[in-house]
């Protein structure tokens, strides 16, 4: 009901008419975005692929974040019965695009000047010896804290910019008697926690350590003091965390009963399903010592090699990923960034436009990175021995300077 | 000629079900045993690198965490379910009334996708809004129940959803051992003058010595392949307290891209689980064919 | 047995150890439904295990026939077909197949039968994430890649060491005499089946015809990698309902959801309890 009015809208945004052409080929796509909002965002590109002539066969698996239907996906592949499109993040496209499956998109960005208009650090993934191998649909920015605004009032009013400020409003939050920080216990969040911590070490840091896995900066004194400052956020999470959804450590905040959450910007949904209103009653930051840089995972469309008639619908498709009226349609309802950065902020709320902000500030600045935690610094064998340590850390496995060893021997086992 | 075709009969009956079996078990298990000698990462590949991917799997901390968790988990799980599952059995059996509702209701869990299930027992056993958050609304304040949350215990809260899922079936494989002994049997004890205890004792159990069997096989499989449970419920959480060898293969199969190190653990996984049950099910089967 | 009618201690007693059973497998089963039946609001509140405070059954309607699924919004209804179009002949199949191996393996031993059956016994053991990759290939080489009749196939061939092993226990008890007086009379190898055999299967039936449609029915890992756009099964869609990792989880929906895509399941087990009756081998006997 309401999700068919998001969908209406946005397609009477697109301009959009019920009549379909004869089709010429279809497209079948394996994705993860089943739950309300993105689902029918989506079912926008699939109408006006049929406007075109593009049938949209749909083949929806969803789990772990895509891990399931990656899954599915070399399942089909050996089968010899890959899928024309798929949504794939980070080093999943370059692993594929090693394996030779992806198609070739160069006609459509060329003539449509991709590479001006995608940021760089989205270039890296999208594009493979110089050819452009995927579309980005969108970015998600993983370094913001959601701060509830009654909470804050309560503890001083003033957003914290410095780590030093980041402890004193949770100090003060704690003596106000509510959880500091609301936390879900999944390796995935964790690490995404980790993730900005790192990065308030620098940008310098970020790289060297997340994205270069420089031994030295893996084991270095610095790292100490990340899983120092990450044992210091467990002291003002609730002894309840652990395996808590995300979207139940949002409620926290919603309810009132803790004081902020460390999330990507997928978590502005549960705010604004709630009936929450950005600056009214909640508060969006990025993580303090982070601000001017940015942490993402893209979610993007790669191609599977297929006939002649295909690639024309693949090319279809493409485009109108791509397109800027999509771009803004769609990521309004999720909640994440334009993947092209000349689409105007007009319909975003205040997060929104901020998170546009930021990252056309980042890109500019050489300081927008990929997320370790989300498969877009190093590859998912790197990634998860990262969510190994981290987790085990944060549980009180082993201390900070074992974690920091552990680390950097860990991501050397299996490069 | 007729005679030798009803000789041949029982083999062909057999046959194709044997040929599958071989194929689409063994084959793959002798191909596994292959990748895991290769240097396989996102997909197959037949790169020989030797015992590399055993070496490495070895050095993993969890790898052997995850192995001590199944023999925990597996032998809690496969007794208390082979125990409650006999005893309701063995209750429902007394001329039980309401034994059409009841059957049902001790069943049901085999029927729901733990999917969802683990997130109904990941609430009920969570203490800030389950079982102990409710006891403490109740009066009760020193109520406290959370296993989920302590390394230690968290184990154990994934015995107690386990056990519930089937141990009503193996109540249902009890209960059609029970139902299929010959009457005239108890009939001929009873009219010894034997108790019923006693007839239970002597003559009933010794005779469900086949379902304990079929019991074990069904338990030992479905403790080898919890995965859905342990994702939905602790997600191998807290730390990696809950990591069982079926969690720790996907990972390394499929989330990981190391697929080399995940068919490496798969193999040591057959050869420990056949270690066990080849030499249970030898005796099991030469008592049998002596009877 | 005449105490079965009295009301004495011990059978207070034992009514009620089953009914505290009952209330333990029941747990679980209240967590989902009350909360099925809560605005996602009240869910927030973080009371689990408190009754609605505003009943609403928008969640089973929407699961049933308005949550979004993939990109249509056609909730769980449409497939229920591709399911059951699965699990019927998997079922099927894999049962008579069991039923006739049991015979075989209890009736009609042959030199080297033990390791035959040790063989398929073993097989149930087998790890289902390393066989995904081969079985894709040979689905692949078949031509079934993508097909219901693709995946009958893997759920028949995975099953068949349990129905094997089910029916071949319960054959085991068989008195093996009768089986010699029906050849004496000049009985053949299916006559001795059909007539004598299968008349007292009933409750090993119902264990087996339980396993096969529960297990098929729930499998997820098959189901996601070797179904097409036209035969996703339940399982998948039911996952895609519940598992969006960075979407609103509505939690009520889920619950809705999971208790309607197990009704089929549910059904089995009321229904097949009538077939759980005490053994009619003296009936075959006289038969």
């Amino acid at each position: 009901m309401k999700k068919t009015g998001i969908a209406k809208s946005i397609a009477l945004a697109l301009g959009l008419s019920a009549a379909s052409v004869a089709q010429a080929a279809d497209v079948e796509v394996l994705h993860w975005w089943t739950s309300g909002g993105e689902a029918a965002a989506l079912d926008v590109l699939k109408q006006d692929l049929e406007t075109q002539g593009v049938g949209w066969k749909d083949m929806p698996v969803a789990g772990g974040g895509g891990e399931a239907a990656m899954t599915t996906l070399r399942a089909r592949v050996t089968a010899g019965n890959a899928p024309t499109a798929v949504q794939m993040l980070g080093f999943d496209i370059s692993d594929w695009a090693n394996e030779g499956a992806l198609g070739n998109l160069n006609a459509v960005a060329s003539e449509e000047n991709w590479d001006s208009v995608v940021p760089t650090a989205l270039q890296a993934f999208a594009k493979h010896d110089g050819n452009w191998i995927s579309a980005p649909v969108n970015v998600h920015s993983t370094n913001w804290v959601w701060i509830s605004k009654s909470a804050l009032d309560a503890a001083g009013g003033k957003a914290p910019t410095t780590w030093e400020e980041l402890v004193a409003v949770m100090d003060a939050m704690q003596a106000n008697g509510i959880t500091p920080l609301a936390h879900g216990g999944q390796a995935w969040q964790d690490a995404t926690v980790f993730d900005a911590v790192v990065l308030s070490m620098g940008n310098d840091f970020y790289q060297q350590s997340m994205i270069d896995l420089d031994p030295a900066a893996l084991s270095s004194d610095t790292m100490v003091e990340v899983f120092n400052r990450m044992a210091k956020l467990r002291s003002y999470v609730d002894d309840n965390f652990s395996g808590r959804d995300w979207n139940l450590a949002s409620a926290m905040v919603i309810e009132g009963k803790a004081g902020m959450q460390m999330m990507g910007d997928w978590a502005k949904g549960e705010f604004l399903k709630a009936g929450q209103t950005p600056g009214e009653d909640f508060v969006c930051i990025r993580f303090p010592g982070t601000q001017g840089s940015v942490t993402f995972n893209s979610d993007q469309f790669a191609m599977f090699g297929q006939g002649d008639g295909e690639n024309d619908a693949q090319l279809k498709m493409a485009a109108s990923i791509m397109n800027p009226v999509f771009q803004s349609a769609f990521n309004v309802v999720k909640g994440s960034v334009p993947a092209r950065t000349d689409v105007p902020n007009t319909d975003f709320d205040d997060c929104g436009k901020k998170g546009m902000a930021d990252l056309a500030e980042a890109n500019d600045a050489g300081s927008l990175f990929g997320s370790m935690a989300h498969g877009h610094a190093a590859p998912a064998a790197v990634k998860n021995a990262v969510y190994d340590v981290v987790t085990q850390h944060f549980n009180g496995d082993m201390s900070s300077e074992e974690a920091a060893e552990e680390l950097a021997n860990s991501i050397e086992a299996v490069m | 000629m007729k005679e030798r075709f009803q000789d041949l009969l029982p083999k062909l009956v057999l046959g194709p079900s044997f040929l599958l079996i071989l194929f689409f078990v063994y084959g793959f298990i002798a191909y596994t045993g292959y990748l895991s000698l290769s240097d396989s990462k996102m997909l197959p590949s037949y790169g020989f690198v030797g015992m590399d991917n055993y070496e490495r799997l070895w050095k993993l901390r969890h790898w052997s965490g995850a192995l001590k968790n199944l023999a925990v988990f597996g032998s809690l799980y496969i007794i208390i379910c082979s125990v409650l599952g006999l005893t309701l059995a063995i209750l429902l059996d007394q001329k039980i009334r309401a034994e059409g509702v009841l059957r049902p209701i001790y069943l049901y869990p085999m029927a729901l996708s733990f999917i969802v299930t683990g997130t109904a027992w990941k609430w009920f056993l969570d203490p800030g809004i389950g079982l102990e958050h409710t006891m403490h609304q109740w009066g009760w304040e020193s109520f406290e129940f959370d296993w989920i949350k302590s390394r230690t215990n968290a184990i154990y809260t994934v015995v107690i959803a386990a056990v519930w899922q089937s141990s009503g079936f193996v109540m249902a494989m009890f209960l059609a051992g029970l139902r299929g002994v010959d009457s005239d049997i108890i009939r001929a004890a009873e009219i010894d003058g034997a108790s019923r205890a006693r007839i239970y004792r002597r003559i009933i159990i010794p005779l469900m010595r086949p379902v304990f069997l079929s019991a074990f096989v069904v338990l030992a499989h479905l403790a080898i392949k919890s995965y859905d449970l342990v994702i939905a419920l602790t997600g191998g959480g807290p730390g990696k307290a809950t990591e069982l060898p079926a969690t720790f293969m996907y990972s390394y199969t499929f989330s990981r891209n190391l697929m080399g190190i995940g068919a490496s653990s798969a193999i040591i996984m057959l050869i420990m689980i056949f270690s066990i049950i080849v030499p249970y099910l030898y005796t099991e089967l030469r008592s049998d064919s002596k009877r | 047995m005449n105490s079965a009618s009295k009301l004495s201690f011990g059978r207070i007693a034992l009514y009620l150890v089953l009914f505290v059973f009952a209330i333990y497998y029941l747990l679980p089963l209240y967590v989902m439904l009350v909360n099925s039946f809560k605005p996602l609001d009240e869910i927030r509140q973080g009371d689990m295990l408190a009754l609605p405070q505003a009943w609403t059954i928008a969640p089973w309607a929407s699961a049933w026939s308005t949550a979004q699924i993939g990109v249509q919004a056609t909730g769980l209804k449409p497939y229920f077909m591709n399911s059951i179009s699965m699990v019927v002949p998997a079922v099927l199949l894999s049962t008579l197949l069991g039923a006739l191996n049991g015979y075989v393996l209890t009736k009609w031993r042959f030199k080297g039968d033990g390791i035959v059956f040790g063989l398929i016994l073993l097989s149930c053991f087998i790890p289902f994430q390393i066989v995904l990759i081969p079985m894709a290939r040979m689905l692949g080489i078949l031509g079934l890649a993508g097909t219901t009749s693709g995946l009958v196939l893997v759920h028949l061939v995975y099953g068949l060491g349990f129905t094997t092993l089910f029916f071949r226990n319960y054959y085991a008890a068989f008195p093996t005499e009768l089986i010699r007086a029906a050849q004496m009379d000049g009985a053949g190898f299916f006559r001795i089946f059909t007539r004598i055999l299968l008349p007292s299967s009933g409750p090993i039936i119902v264990v087996t015809v339980i396993w096969q449609f529960t297990n098929i029915w729930n499998d997820f890992l098959f189901g996601a990698s070797f179904a097409d756009v036209d035969s996703v099964p339940m399982t998948v869609a039911l996952n895609n309902l519940v598992s969006s990792s960075t979407g609103v989880k509505e939690y009520n929906v889920h619950f809705a959801g999971a208790i309607l895509a197990a009704l089929p399941t549910l059904i089995v087990y009321v229904v097949s309890g009538r077939y759980f009756v005490r053994g009619l081998m003296a009936g075959a006997v006289k038969g």
